[in-house]
């Protein structure tokens, strides 16, 4: 039973937490290292220096994979750990074993797959280069971190259950369905393999998973961060149950049909991609109830905008959030489709969600829970809005550039003269790009040193408090 | 129903949102594998298919094409726009990625469409631009592959991914009978190239034959890799068919 004379950190695990949390800052730092130097091998080809390893086309899955599965997957460990502990007051289920099994089990996964990528074993699908039996191992990593926290849901005392686990969970169970029914191949040897379906069928299949993962990984478990960490550092209640009951049921729902408008005008049968385009739209309304329901959390304390830098990454987390889920549907319009597809300006779209949502609420989220996990306080407070600030004009640079560089190349692709004929070669419009990547480029290393600050600071941090003995005092969920 | 239920059962919640979350990929994935319409036929006069398996080499130059990411710069699909068909060619046809495992139709253009790329330059030119693309296209930011026409093609394995693709559905022989069903689908030239137990042969006369690096003595990564890319979007010949005939299919 837990008493207030038992330290936190015996009453629940959070060995297992310090240890994701850790691993989220070094793969983040790692993976958007990665990102800055493949921009700028887009800027300045020589920097592929003719080595195979470090061509874009290789290190392209090992930035992808080291952000969304290294930084985005302990983030996202870590967090739901934390949270379903402090929410269910329960020890997690199945004990120190099983949650240090998906720590090495998940941090073994990175390793492999960035390993995989650079030496050119690939499945040949975006997001999912990783062949098959790194495939297993994220399965079985899967199964055991569900089988953790559905248990520990079980093992509640409250009655009900927090609304940010419900996030968790559809994120937990959508991944596994994405994951399994995406990935069947056909092994040739250990590091080869063939996909089962082909074509127009594997097309579907990749963007079916490509998206949702965007939707249920990259949105959805995030949406889990925000109902706990945006009230927490607020002080205050979510804003609307209600809103909470109605978006998180609709997001559930519309998500899985909007796959499709990656595949506009392809030849995927027109009726997916117009009732995927369809649905995009309707998405927008579940999208912005969240966002509004974590930004309207603030109401009555907005002067925290001022003085708490932790809730500002939150806030202005949530303010992309809402920017690029206006976006989106609006590129799922067939018409605009037409224009953004295959340029920057996806490009773009993809990192105002990833930069500005899921890095952000991460930063607000691991600001807020690493001084508790480490039973101290932080550093340097002015350091985490020196961070805020790098970031957000790093996330600024990147979108204002790709968003120029991707008009710019729809409209050169589709431009002709007065006779008719196209008005510029191809090779023209990678010209006009070169401005753009290098501004891109100039952008991320803003992000970057942003993240690197964060890194400095927390070591800081967490150096301080083995230096303090471990406090006892129990707060409330 | 109360929500309220809901939340106090973690049994009813899962199985709630299994519902809500399946619906979408059930109505939108699942048909693609029934709809008969949805990857075209396309025969010749004579009644052969002109979309046939990649052949040995040539699948070997795709799974190069897929070892270096091309697909993160490069799309394998031509939209049916009026810019799109100057600059690349007829929009592509869903039967004519039927056996791309995995389809690379890609999402982002750094560079050009490749789907009709196959014979728009010489052999020649595609080495040089792959060893060197700054030396023929000024302006590209593509990294140099001086890699490929060093290395030697390994091909030792390409009977295990004849037979994993053939298990995958694609029509690569292994007996007699299936040979002779291939002959009758693609005609006898392109069922001697679609032969498993012939594949080493078939791969090293199809790479003489090409001499695709300009080099007759190896046979390296470039040879493959340049073979695939000359096949890319040539199998259907546009010309025996109306200018709308493949629209119904949209």
């Amino acid at each position: 039973m837990a008493t207030s004379s038992i330290a936190f950190s015996e009453q629940y695990n959070y060995d297992v937490i310090r240890k994701f949390t850790i691993m989220a800052m070094v793969w983040a730092a790692v993976g958007m290292l990665v990102g800055v130097y493949i921009a700028s091998e887009l800027a300045f080809p020589i920097l592929n220096f003719d080595i195979p390893y470090i061509t874009f086309g290789r290190l392209r899955p090992v930035h992808t994979g080291a952000v969304i599965f290294g930084f985005g997957g302990s983030a996202l460990f870590a967090t739901s750990y934390y949270i379903v502990q402090r929410t269910c007051q329960a020890r997690l289920f199945g004990g120190v074993k099983a949650a240090n099994f998906t720590f090495w089990g998940w941090q073994s996964i990175i390793v492999l797959a960035a390993l995989g990528d650079v030496l050119g074993y690939s499945q040949g699908w975006e997001y999912a280069e990783m062949e098959w039996p790194i495939d297993l191992l994220i399965a079985v990593v899967w199964v055991v971190y569900g089988v953790i926290f559905i248990g520990t849901i079980m093992k509640r005392k409250e009655p009900h259950i927090y609304v940010a686990n419900w996030f968790y969970m559809a994120f937990i169970l959508a991944t596994a369905l994405l994951h399994i029914f995406h990935n069947l191949v056909i092994p040739v040897s250990l590091t080869k393999s063939y996909p089962l379906f082909a074509g127009v069928q594997d097309a579907m299949m990749q963007w079916w998973y490509g998206h949702n993962a965007v939707g249920f990984f990259l949105t959805a478990a995030f949406l889990g961060m925000m109902y706990y960490f945006v009230p927490k550092q607020a002080g205050r209640p979510v804003y609307s149950y209600r809103l909470s009951v109605v978006h998180f049921w609709a997001i559930s729902f519309l998500y899985m049909w909007a796959g499709t408008h990656h595949l506009h005008w392809t030849a995927i049968p027109d009726w997916t991609s117009t009732l995927a385009a369809t649905f995009s739209i309707m998405l927008l309304l579940p999208s912005w109830g969240g966002m509004i329901n974590g930004i309207m959390t603030l109401s009555g304390a907005w002067d925290k905008l001022r003085t708490d830098p932790i809730m500002r990454f939150l806030i202005v987390a949530l303010s992309f959030y809402g920017m690029s889920t206006f976006e989106g549907p609006m590129m799922s319009l067939k018409d605009v489709n037409a224009l953004s597809h295959y340029t920057d300006w996806t490009v773009g779209h993809v990192h105002s969600g990833a930069l500005g949502w899921v890095a952000m609420i991460s930063f607000g989220s691991l600001y807020h829970m690493i001084p508790r996990l480490w039973n101290t306080t932080v550093y340097n407070e002015k350091l985490i809005n020196v961070h805020f600030w790098l970031a957000t004009i790093g996330i600024l640079l990147y979108i204002v550039s790709m968003w120029i560089s991707g008009i710019m190349q729809g409209l050169m692709w589709r431009a002709f003269d007065d006779f008719g004929n196209l008005q510029y070669s191809f090779a023209e419009s990678v010209a006009a790009m070169h401005p753009y990547y290098a501004m891109r480029a100039l952008g991320g290393a803003f992000f970057l040193t942003g993240m690197l600050v964060m890194c400095y600071n927390m070591t800081k941090t967490i150096r301080k408090s083995t230096a303090v003995a471990i406090g006892s005092a129990a707060v409330p969920a | 129903m109360e929500h309220d239920k809901i939340e106090r059962n973690i049994g009813l919640m899962l199985v709630l949102t299994m519902i809500a979350i399946s619906v979408g990929g059930m109505v939108e994935v699942l048909p693609l594998f029934f709809l008969k319409d949805t990857v075209e036929t396309v025969k010749t006069a004579d009644g052969k298919d002109m979309v046939r398996p990649y052949s040995p080499l040539e699948q070997i130059g795709r799974d190069i094409y897929i070892r270096e990411g091309c697909y993160l710069c490069h799309s394998q699909m031509i939209r049916p726009f009026r810019d799109e068909a100057l600059r690349y060619g007829h929009y592509s046809l869903a039967a004519e990625s039927k056996y791309d495992h995995p389809f690379q139709w890609g999402s982002k253009r750094t560079g050009p469409d490749l789907a009709r790329v196959g014979g728009k330059y010489s052999n020649d030119w595609q080495v040089q631009h792959l060893t060197a693309p700054r030396s023929m296209v000024p302006e590209s930011v593509m990294p140099n592959y001086p890699w490929l026409i060093r290395n030697k093609l390994d091909y030792s394995d390409i009977q295990d991914k004849m037979r994993a693709l053939r298990t995958t559905g694609v029509p690569y022989s292994n007996s007699q009978g299936e040979y002779k069903r291939n002959v009758t689908q693609f005609g006898e030239d392109v069922a001697k190239t679609l032969h498993i137990p012939d594949a080493e042969k078939t791969l090293v006369a199809q790479a003489q034959l090409g001499n695709y690096d300009n080099n007759k003595d190896d046979i390296t990564e470039m040879d493959a890799l340049v073979a695939y890319l000359q096949v890319l979007g040539t199998m259907v010949d546009f010309s025996k068919f109306d200018d709308d005939y493949f629209a119904k299919f949209r």
